[in-house]
């Protein structure tokens, strides 16, 4: 093989691994990205069930409940138009409180409800996640429209 | 006076980096009195370092005295603060980790300027001018849009405070130990673009960049190690990985930089892979700058985002467009005068390379893909996130066949090899995995597959990696062919950590009153009640836990901590380390009825990870000081 020759199979090789990892990068994003849904989104646009996605809006108000066993929360997330009861076993992060914003990571049931694996509240005072920024801001907005 | 001098500090230093590009371009044009020029190159590249680094020293002493007159300080100090967090604070926080950046970019390119002897000098001064073109950037970046320096009137009483999830000793070592792997890139880079402008690129560039990429590799493998295990104890989540776009942005930096690691052999020994190696020291590089772009433009939110200021992100967007674009333009020119390297067989040390280079750059086209599509898709309106169940399904099984590679490739010979000879030398560590994996499959409780064929792979890899130390005078073996089998071994270590703590990690999620009691795993947790703790700045809780195994006790004190400026409440969890793994305990909140939430983990051999991607660093320790110590010989010769 002279070494032209070598060095174009080189960067066809290279050419092919670059396109077979996009393939496959795209082909598994297709089916393992995990889409962001607000209460209302899932009322108007139907259970994204079987694959793993994230709830975000507000902790309502008066409905976090602990179970007996004492590791088991459940509480309804609102964005003002709609709400979705949400179940999780584990600690919930520090921040996490009623009226407060939230993103739960995990996957609805049958009947409307969310199974949480994992929650995350705002980082500290001053950073929250981007999306719950967005819809924490529309559900105060339109909280204060209702009050007044 | 002091954020003056530093400014001023800044200023000198920002325009000896532009002195430094323009005697660098100027002298490699210059017809007459070119020689003169060039060698001014190097002492205005020194100056510039100590420039930079009298800059970062200032900023330590005004943090160190809590100027609150000086606004960064007020922003993101405390005058209660403990010492060590002064210090560290000064680059945690945006402009001050920038500032980091330049100086330690500054400080390596002083390094080059002072020590490199091997590159023919016209190379080595085009080398320093695109150096200086780089820290004539983020020097920009500082001066017009990040100004560590400025002031702030009228001064407040006492600072805001650090973000208590950074108050860590890990604060101290972990960014700069990334940066200097960053920053050593940067140099990689240079080079590169040096050696394409005087189109000398060859041997002796790969050996004069060699020890760059060998000693930024080192810092990054050290700092992605270090920054795993502070986010497994400090998270209290019990994961040591969370393909978090700001893990991955130092991770695709490392994938880079171990295939250019590679290549670079390839062309050092074997003048081989020239233009290849050339295009993956551009492309280090400029995983470096989405790195940095990703976690210091605000785009993503994490402990890492100080600041969310689209002016800011605006400005290392383009500074990265700048460079990577340049460096493009200048390798699609200058390609055709590279001259083919000596060719190969498929079967061969090269072929064995070049494999594991399409293999990594697979690996880090996917981690990139999975990293920048959330940003792509905001752009479009949909919000979405990608996680672990991506990485590990698209990455996981080319990991495993890289594995695999990792594994024949020392034992290839160069140029040319016969397969059946291979497989032959390969016979023990062919039969250590298979059998592994038979005695998994047959004693262990079920377990994942990716979990079951890492295991039985990082056995494998184990015995191979040692394999090219067989029969050999352990004495004569130069240093760095230890380096590359410590390397190798590490990172069979840390696979293996890797599958046991995905394939046996036990958990338990309960609520206890003070006197009971509960397992997880081997151990039998008791829980004795909680008392109230004081600490510097914070004041909390912790839990008094003991855990019983075989007759034998540990204590355990996992906290919850309550910091008052800024007010934040963070746990603390609590670690006992045996030989054959970690109890992890986690204290949550009161349950309203007198009992505890508590949250533990019985991890096996989670320690592998972190022992392997300490070996892996030491691997490259062992080949950096083996490939300059027979340097110096020919010096003193």
């Amino acid at each position: 093989m002279t070494a032209k020759n070598q060095r174009l199979t080189l960067v066809l090789l290279a050419l092919g691994a670059v396109v077979a990892a996009a393939l496959l990068a795209l082909s598994a994003l297709r089916d393992q990205a995990a889409f962001f849904y607000a209460p209302s989104d899932v009322k108007r646009d139907g259970l994204p069930l079987g694959r793993a996605v994230r709830l975000g809006g507000m902790v309502e108000a008066g409905s976090v409940r602990r179970a007996a066993d004492g590791v088991t929360v459940r509480f309804v997330v609102t964005d003002g138009k709609a709400t979705t009861p949400v179940v999780f076993a584990g600690i919930v992060p520090d921040l996490f409180r009623e009226r407060s914003g939230v993103v739960a990571e995990g996957s609805f049931r049958a009947d409307g409800g969310f199974v949480a694996s994992n929650l995350l509240a705002k980082h500290d005072e001053k950073y929250m996640p981007p999306e719950l920024a967005r819809t924490a801001d529309g559900t105060m907005h339109e909280t204060s429209t209702l009050d007044r | 006076m002091i954020a003056e001098a530093g400014l001023a500090a800044l200023w000198l230093a920002a325009s000896l980096a532009l002195l430094q590009l323009a005697l660098a371009a100027i002298g490699l044009r210059a017809q007459r009195n070119a020689d003169e020029l060039l060698v001014a190159v190097r002492p205005v590249a020194i100056v510039q370092g100590a420039l930079a680094v009298v800059a970062m020293l200032l900023l330590i002493v005004l943090f160190q005295q809590s100027d609150m007159s000086v606004k960064l300080v007020a922003t993101n100090s405390h005058s209660a603060k403990p010492w060590l967090y002064k210090v560290a604070g000064a680059w945690g926080n945006h402009e001050g980790s920038m500032l980091l950046w330049v100086t330690i970019l500054g400080l390596a390119g002083a390094a080059v300027a002072r020590f490199e002897r091997q590159l023919e000098p016209r190379t080595l001064a085009a080398t320093l001018g695109a150096q200086g073109l780089i820290a004539l950037g983020f020097y920009a970046f500082l001066l017009f849009s990040s100004n560590p320096f400025e002031r702030l009137s009228p001064a407040p009483r006492d600072g805001q405070g650090l973000n208590p999830i950074l108050q860590d000793p890990g604060l101290a070592f972990h960014p700069p130990t990334l940066y200097a792997g960053y920053v050593g890139l940067s140099v990689a880079f240079s080079f590169a673009v040096g050696a394409l402008v005087t189109r000398d690129v060859g041997r002796a560039f790969a050996r004069a960049m060699r020890p760059w990429v060998l000693g930024a590799w080192v810092f990054l493998t050290l700092g992605i190690t270090a920054g795993s295990y502070w986010a497994y104890y400090e998270l209290g989540w019990g994961g040591w990985w969370f393909w978090d776009p700001v893990e991955n942005a130092s991770l695709m930096p490392w994938l880079a930089a171990t295939a250019l690691l590679h290549s670079v052999t390839v062309l050092a020994t074997r003048d081989g892979l020239r233009a290849w190696t050339v295009m993956l020291a551009v492309v280090a590089f400029s995983m470096s700058m989405i790195g940095t772009f990703l976690v210091r433009s605000g785009i993503l939110t994490s402990v890492h985002a100080f600041a969310v200021d689209p002016e800011r992100g605006a400005f290392i967007l383009a500074l990265l467009l700048l460079y990577i674009g340049g460096a493009l333009a200048l390798f699609a020119l200058r390609v055709g005068t590279v001259r083919e390297g000596t060719t190969f067989e498929l079967v061969s040390r090269e072929g064995g390379l070049v494999a594991n280079n399409l293999l990594l750059s697979v690996i880090l086209g996917i981690v990139l893909i999975g990293t920048l599509y959330p940003i792509v898709a905001a752009a479009f309106g949909v919000q979405l996130s990608v996680g672990p169940p991506f990485f590990n399904k698209a990455a996981g099984p080319i990991a495993l066949v890289l594995v695999v590679v990792m594994a024949a490739g020392p034992l290839l010979r160069w140029r040319r090899d016969k397969a059946g000879e291979v497989v032959e030398r390969l016979t023990w560590p062919i039969a250590a995995a298979v059998f592994a994996f038979a005695a998994l499959v047959a004693f262990a409780t079920p377990i994942g597959v990716l979990p079951l064929l890492g295991l039985s792979l990082a056995v494998g890899l184990a015995v191979a990696s040692v394999a090219p130390l067989w029969k050999r005078d352990l004495r004569r073996t130069p240093l760095f062919t230890w380096g590359m089998v410590v390397a190798h071994l590490g990172l069979a270590v840390s696979l293996a950590g890797m599958a046991c703590d995905s394939a046996f990690t036990a958990e338990r999620l309960v609520a206890l009153r003070a006197g009971e009691a509960t397992r997880v795993g081997p151990w039998r947790v008791s829980f004795a009640g909680l008392s109230p703790v004081i600490g510097d700045n914070w004041s909390g809780l912790q839990a008094r836990l003991t855990a019983e195994r075989d007759g034998r006790t540990r204590l355990l004190f996992p906290q919850s901590r309550t910091f008052a400026d800024p007010p934040t409440v963070t746990s603390e969890s609590a670690i006992a380390t045996v030989l054959d793994g970690q109890l992890y305990t986690v204290l949550g909140a009161a349950d309203g009825q007198g009992r505890w939430q508590l949250r533990l983990w019985w991890k096996p051999f989670v320690t592998l990870i972190w022992l392997g991607g300490t070996l892996v660093a030491l691997g490259g320790a062992l080949s950096l000081v083996g490939r300059l110590r027979p340097r110096r010989r020919e010096a003193w010769t």
